[in-house]
């Protein structure tokens, strides 16, 4: 790879982060794990002047899941997120994800926090983190602040993250009958459609449900049409599910590329969002 | 006869080692002192008049050593600004095909301008210091408008059309006005990239005290390329030496000569020191030939029992914005493979090649055939289809008997040998195709969609004599038996992954009697070895390995004189017998090879007249093609709620003739049914109308990973020939023209409950989906 020239420093603290970012203002990226800026320097789309290497930062590559909330690291790596056997039983469609995401060398260096600031339009976390309802902690010159996911992701590749602000870690309460199933774009392995759906379940019927879909529209999105229609659905009856996904992307400007229209687009939400609610609801 | 312990064992490749421990040398890792790089400025547009070229901030940059525009070229000593393109038609149009553009650019990628450097960085930091004022112009990428009139990609040319050639045997207007039923479909074969994992990469050298240029080049065709680049640059061939290190596939795609290659070479004469350039993936994408991208029209007759009785087809070509060196041949082979492995006589065509303002074709794994077999394997579904009949009867019905080889085509191609029945009973028996039947039936209740899908292939290679293909038909071999007994064989032909060291090295271990690590295999060096044409067409062993084979036999009647004199014998009553010289009928005497080679190099006791040395050169000119052939099934079910396409399974039965190393050949089947079953499925290049290239990147554009691709289940058939002397075909090839019509065949088939006929490639879920809606009326279609 021949990107423009840059500036390298490594940071070894969050603060040490920060205060870097502050110097060098707009001419500097953090880098995480590089998976999605790196291909951008690459293809010379990005330039950045001064790369801020936060990979090494300490402690922030946890998984805390015997907290309630859960809390994980945002320099965590999908390879260690797909290889948590507590993650699969408490957050599965989480663990569903990290599984699913990339290949192997993409899963051992890209990091969560890395996947949600670069607020790919057809990645998977967005999706996500949104049924988890999580939390995102932020940390700036003044402080941190937290939002939660659906303030976080804000259009196509853009998010609520400040020019000097760094995300340190995504939190989100245990939801054991959540899974996230994925439409694979045939080259890039991302989401066409990606649906992620957290469910809690009273007498064999739906009781609550967050439904999230990546890979449609300029940004994941909460289905909020679909979750309420699934409020009381008995989880044996598979036509009713269906039937409650229905119009899932209803209102949702969906994006076209040469591999999948927008109406496409539009209809597989649809079917994946049933096929991600009898998944959840199956656990 | 030699004793077979080598030949046919599955022996495991010796050159991969080297290439999985990283150990391989290709061009990029090829250390030069004092090497500079260079990048080029390419269009962004379609098609654009270049105003001007400001290269004065690129020049201020203290790391560029020159920039050199079309202008610069085209002025230069001795330079023929315009590539070479091989054809033999008389009244084919060849516009010029300048090294760097002039005037005008044609195509997204065409390069403008050359910048030298001193690191690969500053190179590219300084293309975009590099300002090209362009004039948009009106551009064309559809290959029906462009036939149809302006825009013009070459505006002197006054049309878009390259060519038109017309064709016809038999009587097919008698043939159509008999048939019980006439299947008529347009058919795309779309455009697809190579994508080999290594781009286009070189590195040229000017020495100028020996007025020598070394160019390493990631090619299929050294030699070629060496004799290219003499003419392109008025050099003396001698004073050239092309080296194809390690290569990183080629598909077809490397097979050519490429304005960077001359361009690069020229500028290392002008800066007297090597030149590095590796393109960028991005620039592979726009820059390499593709593949495929015909229309073709057919009409096929046939009888009520299956029989077809006539063709007429007109196939529409997409050459591109230039001929690169074969783009006008590829799709005229696939008039010549019309036919299939089908009996009938009548066939009407054109073929009509046109410009477009988008990337040159050119030959693709495959070139030309998969397009026909696509086709044709395609029509006989239809046809079944129509008449409600079995396709795998309705291939019987047509299947050229094996009684009847050789068998000549209506195209004039005379098929050496074949025995297509047995290789598709073989494969039906296999998936169990009865079952598979009525399985696929019980499934339909459920709602669930099962598709069937066949391919009979044979295909055309083996390139090929001379007479056909001028200057890319023989090929050679030379042998030395060195004086400490080890043998080198040097091959004219330049392998880049088809595994040519390991089989020839078993060759000669057989038919010499030494171990096979005291042979090796030498190629792709112009200084080295003697011409040869190189690696495409699914040659290599057919006419690369035939040579070898004459040069053994030199060898071994060499060696059997200098045994014979020695035993005081008559050379008449010596032979080869297990890779060793003995006396017919007495056991009791031998000699091996490397002990003739040393009596010979020794020189002392040789029978009078006899040179000394032991070493052979050898060419093989084929007395015709070869035709392997066999019948892909594959297994799909398609998700009725998607449209996702999953292969349940995968069966080739393939006859390549005789199995050099079976392995091998399975590893050659593997990699052509991915990329075949690719084309199917997955890989589409698509151009804008005004020439953007819209899948520039593998995150647009799909070559299969591993989990896309099926487990395959191989067996074969052996049906020899006589063509050349080690009685084998070609398996090169053979994968991808076998699998991309049975993947379409069985996912179509799937869809035929909706009553769908033909869906053009790639099959991508969001067409089948639709096929599969329920129209608004209620009726599916
Ligand atoms: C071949 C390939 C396939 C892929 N497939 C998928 C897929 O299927 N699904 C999917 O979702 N993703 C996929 N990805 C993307 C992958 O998930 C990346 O790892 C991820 O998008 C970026 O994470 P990173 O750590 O590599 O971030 P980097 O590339 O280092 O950074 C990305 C951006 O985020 C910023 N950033 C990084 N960390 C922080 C932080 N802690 N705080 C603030 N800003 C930060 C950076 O400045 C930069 O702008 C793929 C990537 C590749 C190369």
């Amino acid at each position: 790879m021949i990107p423009a020239a840059f500036e390298y420093k490594r940071a070894n603290s969050v603060d040490e982060a920060l205060r870097l970012l502050g110097e060098h203002g707009e001419d500097a990226k953090l880098l995480a794990g590089g998976h999605s800026l790196i291909p951008m320097m690459k293809l010379r789309l990005a330039a950045p002047a001064m790369l801020i290497d936060i990979a090494g930062i300490p402690n922030l590559d946890q998984i805390d899941a015997a907290s309630d909330p859960l809390t994980i690291g945002a320099l965590t790596k999908h390879a260690k997120l797909a290889a948590s056997d507590e993650l699969q039983k408490k957050a599965p469609a989480l663990w569903d994800a990290a599984n699913d995401l990339g290949d192997p060398q993409v899963r051992n260096r890209g990091t969560i926090g890395g996947a949600s600031a670069h607020g790919d339009p057809s990645a998977d976390y967005p999706a996500v983190l949104q049924a988890l309802d999580a939390t995102f902690t932020l940390a700036g010159k003044n402080g941190t602040r937290e939002l939660k996911a659906a303030e976080f992701f804000r259009g196509m590749f853009e998010t609520a993250l400040g020019a000097n602000e760094l995300l340190t870690k995504i939190s989100f309460a245990a939801a054991p009958k959540s899974a996230y199933v994925k439409f694979h774009h045939p080259a890039s392995h991302y989401a066409v459609v990606g649906v992620a759906v957290a469910l809690t379940i009273d007498g064999g019927a739906i009781e609550s449900a967050r439904v999230a879909i990546t890979g449609v529209g300029d940004v994941a999105f909460r289905a909020a049409g679909v979750e309420a229609a699934l409020k009381g659905v008995k989880t044996n009856d598979a036509d009713g599910l269906a039937a409650a996904c229905a119009g899932a992307a209803s209102g949702v400007q969906a994006r076209s590329d040469t591999f999948a229209s927008a109406s496409y687009r539009t209809a597989m939400a649809d079917v994946f969002a049933a096929r991600a609610v009898a998944q959840a609801a199956a656990r | 006869m030699a004793f077979t312990a080598m030949v046919g064992a599955r022996i495991r490749r010796r050159e991969d080692p080297r290439l999985i421990t990283g150990r391989a040398t290709y061009v990029d890792d090829v250390r030069q002192v004092g090497t500079v790089y260079a990048a080029f400025v390419r269009s962004p547009h379609g098609h654009a008049k270049i105003v001007s070229i400001d290269t004065s901030a690129a020049k201020a940059d203290p790391r560029v050593l020159a920039v050199y525009t079309g202008e610069d070229l085209h002025h230069a000593h001795g330079v023929k600004s315009s590539l070479p393109v091989a054809h033999k038609m008389a009244d084919l149009k060849t516009p010029p095909h300048y090294m760097l553009a002039l005037d005008e650019v044609r195509v997204v990628g065409d390069a403008v301008a050359i910048v030298v450097a001193t690191t690969a960085y500053a190179a590219r930091d300084a293309v975009e210091l590099i300002a090209v004022e362009y004039e948009v112009m009106p551009a064309v990428t559809d290959v029906e408008k462009a036939a149809a009139g302006p825009p013009y990609v070459h505006a002197s040319l006054g049309t878009n059309i390259a060519f038109t050639m017309p064709f016809a045997a038999g009587d097919t207007d008698k043939a159509f006005a008999e048939a019980d039923v006439v299947v008529k479909q347009r058919i795309v074969n779309q455009r697809v990239a190579p994508v080999p994992i290594e781009p286009r990469s070189m590195v040229a050298n000017w020495d100028a005290g020996m007025q020598q240029l070394t160019i390493y080049s990631a090619t299929q065709i050294p030699h070629l390329l060496r004799t290219q680049l003499a003419v392109v640059l008025g050099l003396p061939e001698n004073h050239i030496r092309a080296i194809a290190p390690e290569v990183g596939g080629g598909f077809g795609a490397k097979l050519n000569v490429y304005a960077e290659e001359a361009v690069v070479s020229w500028v290392a004469m002008q800066l007297e020191c090597p030149v590095k350039y590796i393109e960028t993936r991005s620039e592979c994408f726009q820059a390499m030939i593709h593949g495929r991208d015909q229309i073709d029209d057919l009409e096929i007759a046939a009888k009520s029992d299956g029989t077809i009785t006539g063709m007429r087809l007109k196939i529409t070509a997409n050459l591109g914005a230039y001929h690169q060196l074969l783009t006008p041949v590829v799709p005229t082979l696939t008039l010549l493979m019309a036919h299939g492995c089908y009996r009938f006589e009548n066939i009407s065509a054109e073929v009509v090649g046109v410009f477009t303002n988008t990337m040159s074709t050119d030959a693709y794994r495959g070139a030309g055939r998969p397009e026909a077999t696509f086709f044709i394997e395609r029509s006989i579904d239809m046809v079944a289809q129509r008449l409600g009949l079995d396709p795998a009867e309705v291939r019987r019905k047509n299947f050229i008997a094996k009684t009847s080889f050789p068998h000549t085509t209506a195209t004039g191609l005379t098929y050496d040998s074949g025995d297509y029945e047995t290789t598709m009973d073989k494969a039906l028996k296999i998936v169990d195709y009865a079952g598979l039947r009525k399985r696929q039936e019980e499934l339909r209740k459920q709602g669930r969609y099962l598709g069937i899908g066949l391919s009979t292939y044979v295909e055309v290679c083996g390139m090929g004599p001379s007479a056909a293909m001028p200057a890319a038909g023989w090929d050679s071999a030379t042998i030395r038996v060195e004086p400490t007994g080890s043998i080198t064989v040097l091959t004219g032909i330049s392998p880049h992954g088809q595994g040519e060291e390991t089989t020839f090295a078993q060759i000669v271990s057989d038919e010499l009697g030494v171990p096979i690590d005291q042979v090796s295999v030498i190629h792709g060096d112009t200084d080295k070895v003697q011409y040869g044409v190189g690696t495409f067409g699914s040659r290599g062993t057919a006419v690369g390995g035939a040579a070898l084979q004459l040069a053994i036999q030199t060898i071994q009647a060499k060696a059997i004189k200098i045994a014979a004199h020695q035993w005081e014998a008559n050379p008449d009553d010596l032979e080869y017998r297990d890779g060793k010289i003995g006396i017919k009928g007495d056991p009791s005497k031998s000699m091996t090879t490397p002990e003739a080679g040393f009596a010979a190099f020794m020189g002392d006791n040789l029978p009078p007249g006899l040179e000394p040395g032991l070493d052979a050169t050898r060419r093989f000119e084929p007395p015709n093609f070869v035709f392997p052939f066999g019948t892909h099934v594959c297994v799909v079910e398609v998700d009725a709620k998607s449209g996702q396409v999953e292969v349940v399974q995968y069966v080739a039965v393939d006859d390549c003739g005789r199995l050099l190393n079976p392995m091998i050949v399975e590893g050659q089947i593997h990699g052509g049914i991915a990329q075949g079953l690719a084309q199917a499925l997955f890989e589409e290049v698509v151009y804008s109308d005004d020439g953007q290239l819209l899948t520039g990147t593998l995150m647009d554009y799909a070559i299969p990973h591993a989990e896309q691709v099926p487990h395959y289940e191989l067996d074969h058939t052996v049906t020899g020939t006589t063509v050349n002397p080690l009685g084998i075909k070609g398996c090169g090839e053979a994968g991808t023209i076998g699998s991309t019509p049975a993947v379409a065949n069985a996912v179509i088939d799937a869809l035929a409950p909706f009553g769908v006929v033909h869906i053009d490639m790639p099959l991508k879920p969001e067409k089948l989906w639709a096929a599969m809606q329920p129209k608004s009326n209620g009726s599916v279609r």
